[in-house]
């Protein structure tokens, strides 16, 4: 029977809890599976989720990974992002930091290890402070479904004053070979003051089964910092994915995340940004370019609570095929946030007309000296800049190819990673039959 | 010193204007909703066992609903049973056939509001339809209106000479299951107007239906249908008050259009019931459902409104684009001081081919209000080069009042263009600085940067209207500067 079905996963509860019993993340596991016992999964009546049926993906059993993970390292090598070498690579399999398969290239003025030993260990204190408050902002069964079955989280600290050179690379990958995979990545990021760091994030299925991964990173960037976050989603059609960047300017700082979903299931990006200082500047940015019957519903928060805030959004989309786009971003200004500038713009060129988009930017401004906009735009390719490069005497096929690049590379430019650039380039390129 | 005067005459006239009762006797039915009531209403209107069996149908589908809780609005849980279904000012005679035969008291009131039958009969040319409370009091200019095959009158008056044709059209474009309140109305609206323009025919005058909520604890759920065959055209206009009470009162209506092959449709509103008092006591809850269907080829509907009243306002005029060529227009004004929400928008749900449709909203906010624009453009796989603009400009004035806004935007046709713009920004310094500069002090400056901002709307109402609007937004925002 195709029915939406959950009530396997109590048994699974169980057992993660026996099997890690002086865990020191287990009361936020048992509050996560409370809550999840509480709200189910979101329907396509819940605002947040509607247009993505999230549920009806639970028509099939998920196991929920238990134990040892082994895979073949070339499995790793594969899914890893060309030219990731230099980077610090944390393996992540099944949502499981896995050290012995991870490459930390630098040492100095970083901390990585497993939540558990953070919440055990020295950084008891941090752990305590920051982690699960984004769970304040995400109040809907599939968050909570994280935080009941997150298991080998991972912990991050960029020291005061350290500029982290090389990126912190979460190669995430999702082993099927066995059973559909339900995986529930976790990390906290904490960036303290003067501290810079760029975060990347991957994600590969490996297998004929499906796996949706439901990952929630939060980051936690002090004074003077500088966080980039950038997520490359070129998955298979069996892959689907919720994720959640929870980001917190708990002092004045700068950042800057880009998503990319060029390929994959039904994907869900929740990104959002905290403003909890005076003075914060942050800057969103996402590519969705989607074939097959792909799925994308990007999602975006900038909560301003103080003043002189600064946001920039700008969201692109591309559907071809049977694809869906979704963009719905929210700019809220709190009372008394003033002297905020917050910008949201949100642009979808459908090319198949089968494809869908649904795109619904708000703004939620409870304060008066604001300078606040959004817009957005759904359309086709513009008919004049066709006729301009045909005239030119390039073919149709190419002509569009040209535009629509051009169209991504807005986004595209504001990686900052080149290697990670180059890649994504090379993604748009080979999907519009172009060379590079 | 006379000005100084004038200005506390003017603070003390703030108040809302419209809040006077007037002592008519009225006839209603008891507190409740129950089938009894329904066919209590139905059997004092005298109406056919369709219309009973449609409202029933749409009682019991009512039950089995809950309150929709998604508008950006906070209000009480609505009492159902605590409300009057029916009340109506007691006449001799069930409709009067001329104005000498109705009640003095009456006229004085409507002369009150500003809107003197006698002489909006001489001077404007403006053919009106009053309801009060539960039923329509009078109707001007019917027989010159039915030279032309016009048929303008109250729907109950509709329902016993035009049966067929009410019953054609009623609920085909907000069916009785649409939503909460729409369910609820078709249970129990008592009166409306009716109004049919038959093929070809240009209403030579501007229709107007004004509405009025006198009886205490009683709801109004007012039943509007315009139909405009094809090549016709009308320009309907609506207006509304209500008595200061420290209750509040319900208003649900619907409002039907149907425009068929090169016809068009123009409504425009005025919305200024009770808004409650300075603390936020009392007020109107207003909760519309209106829908307008451009059925035909090369039609088009135009909404105008200007929202200054009601302490609630949840209201979506909207335009289901099915005809190829269509057209829907939605221009909206929505102002809110003390402590008024407003939840207001448009659905522009386009299904033709080559259909067109543009909004323009402005939002005004003052005070501890909050004002919410909230808007839908569906363009279905086959609305081949569908083209939508929506422009939605949010201006506060006070640092603690709220703007919103939470467009929609669903395309399945990718020939089709969508472009929606907003902004939310408080009155420019310097535009105000401009202003007292040259004399004008800055209650006068900031309205006359709002009107300014407002213009474009303005714009499309009917003169006798715009006048009226304008003057409303003046007065609403006396007090809120500063």
């Amino acid at each position: 029977m195709n029915t939406i079905h959950t009530d396997y996963l109590k048994d699974d509860f169980e057992s993660l809890l026996s099997a890690q019993p002086d865990s020191a993340l287990n009361g936020w596991r048992k509050e996560g599976f409370d809550n999840f016992t509480k709200l189910g999964l979101p329907t396509l009546k819940n605002e947040f989720w509607k247009y993505t049926g999230v549920a009806r993906l639970f028509v099939k059993d998920y196991g929920v990974p238990g134990g040892e993970c082994t895979i073949d390292e070339s499995i790793i090598k594969k899914a890893a992002i060309p030219g990731s070498e230099d980077f610090n690579q944390l393996v992540i399999i099944n949502g499981k930091y896995i050290p012995q398969y991870s490459n930390i290239q630098e040492t100095e003025g970083i901390e990585i290890c497993s939540l558990d030993e953070a919440a055990k260990g020295k950084y008891h204190d941090v752990v305590q402070e920051y982690f699960g408050k984004s769970g304040l902002f995400l109040k809907d069964g599939i968050y909570a479904l994280n935080t009941s079955f997150f298991d080998g989280a991972v912990f991050i600290l960029i020291k005061k004053n350290h500029t982290i050179s090389n990126p912190v690379y979460f190669n995430h990958i999702f082993d099927t070979t066995q059973n559909h995979l339900l995986a529930s990545p976790r990390s906290l990021v904490i960036v303290e003051e003067n501290a810079n760091v760029s975060l990347i994030e991957s994600y590969c299925t490996n297998g004929s089964m499906d796996s949706l991964s439901n990952e929630v990173m939060e980051v936690v960037a002090k004074d003077n910092s500088h966080v980039e976050v950038y997520r490359i989603q070129n998955d298979q059609p069996t892959g689907s994915h919720v994720g959640t960047t929870h980001i917190r300017q708990v002092g004045k700082c700068f950042v800057n995340t880009v998503v990319v979903s060029m390929d994959g299931g039904m994907i869900r990006n929740n990104t959002n940004v905290i403003m909890e200082k005076e003075g914060n500047e942050a800057h969103l940015y996402g590519l969705y370019f989607l074939k097959g019957h792909t799925h994308v519903d990007n999602h975006t928060l900038v909560d301003n609570s103080k003043p002189r805030g600064l946001s920039n959004e700008l969201y692109k989309g591309i559907m071809d095929d049977y694809s869906t786009g979704i963009f719905s971003g929210r700019i809220l200004v709190r009372p008394d946030a003033q002297k905020i500038d917050a910008y949201q713009t949100n642009n979808n060129i459908l090319i198949s007309d089968k494809a869908t988009v649904n795109t619904k930017p708000q703004l939620e401004i409870y304060a008066d000296d604001v300078k606040c906009s959004h817009g957005c735009t759904v359309g086709r390719l513009d008919e004049e800049a066709l006729y301009y490069l045909r005239t030119r005497g390039i073919d149709k096929d190419l002509a569009q190819a040209m535009l629509l690049k051009a169209f991504a590379e807005d986004i595209v430019n504001h990686i900052k990673v080149a290697s990670v650039k180059d890649y994504v380039n090379k993604l748009i390129a080979t999907r519009l039959n172009m060379e590079d | 010193m006379s000005e100084g005067i004038e200005l506390l005459e003017e603070r003390a006239n703030r108040e809302y204007k419209y809040g006077f009762t007037t002592n008519i006797e009225t006839d209603t039915v008891q507190k409740g909703l129950s089938d009894e009531i329904i066919r209590l209403i139905s059997a004092k209107k005298n109406e056919p066992e369709w219309l009973l069996e449609f409202r029933l149908k749409a009682f019991h589908h009512w039950q089995t609903l809950e309150m929709p809780r998604w508008a950006h609005v906070k209000f009480p849980e609505i009492d159902f049973q605590d409300i009057i279904y029916y009340a109506a000012p007691k006449t001799k005679k069930a409709k009067p056939g001329s104005l000498d035969e109705v009640d003095p008291e009456l006229l004085k009131t409507l002369d009150k509001l500003g809107i003197s039958l006698k002489e909006q009969k001489r001077l404007s040319g403006v053919a009106v339809d009053v309801v009060m409370d539960s039923t329509s009091v009078a109707t001007t200019f019917q027989s010159q209106l039915a030279e032309k095959g016009i048929i303008f009158s109250s729907i109950s008056e509709a329902i016993q000479k035009h049966p067929d044709l009410v019953r054609k059209y009623l609920g085909s474009v907000v069916p009785m299951t649409d939503n909460f309140f729409a369910a609820l109305n078709s249970a129990v609206f008592t009166d409306g107007s009716f109004c049919y323009i038959p093929k070809g025919v240009r209403c030579p005058m501007e229709l107007s239906t004004y509405f009025r909520i006198n009886q205490e604890n009683s709801g109004q759920f007012e039943r509007t249908l315009i139909v405009c065959e094809d090549g016709a055209y009308v320009s309907y206009l609506e207006g509304c008050t209500a008595p200061r009470r420290d209750d509040n009162q319900l208003h649900a209506a619907i409002v039907e259009m149907i425009a068929g092959d090169n016809a068009e449709i123009k409504y425009s509103t005025v919305q200024n019931w009770y808004p409650g008092d300075a603390n936020g006591v009392g007020g109107v809850f207003n909760f519309v459902t209106k829908r307008g269907m451009c059925r035909g080829h090369h039609s088009k509907i135009s909404w105008t409104q200007v929202e200054t009243g009601s302490a609630i306002t949840w209201k979506y005029p909207s335009v289901i684009l099915k005809g190829d060529y269509s057209i829907g227009e939605f221009y909206s004004v929505a102002l809110t001081t003390g402590f008024q929400q407003a939840d207001t928008g448009t659905k522009m749900q386009h299904i033709g081919k080559n259909t067109r449709s543009r909004i323009v909203s402005k939002g005004i906010s003052a005070g501890k209000s909050q004002n919410s624009y909230r808007g839908l453009v569906r363009a279905a796989k086959t609305a081949d080069n569908a083209r939508n603009y929506s422009q939605c400009d949010s201006l506060l004035l006070g640092d603690k009042c709220g703007a919103h806004t939470f467009p929609y935007i669903e395309s399945k046709n990718n020939t089709a263009i969508i472009e929606h713009e907003a902004t939310t920004s408080k009155i420019g310094e310097d535009q105000l600085f401009y202003c007292q500069q040259r004399g004008i002090d800055p209650e006068k400056a900031v309205a006359l940067i709002v009107t300014g901002f407002a213009k474009e709307v303005m714009n499309n109402l009917p003169m006798e209207f715009a006048i009226e609007a304008q003057k409303l937004l003046a007065v609403s925002l006396e007090g809120s500067v500063g």
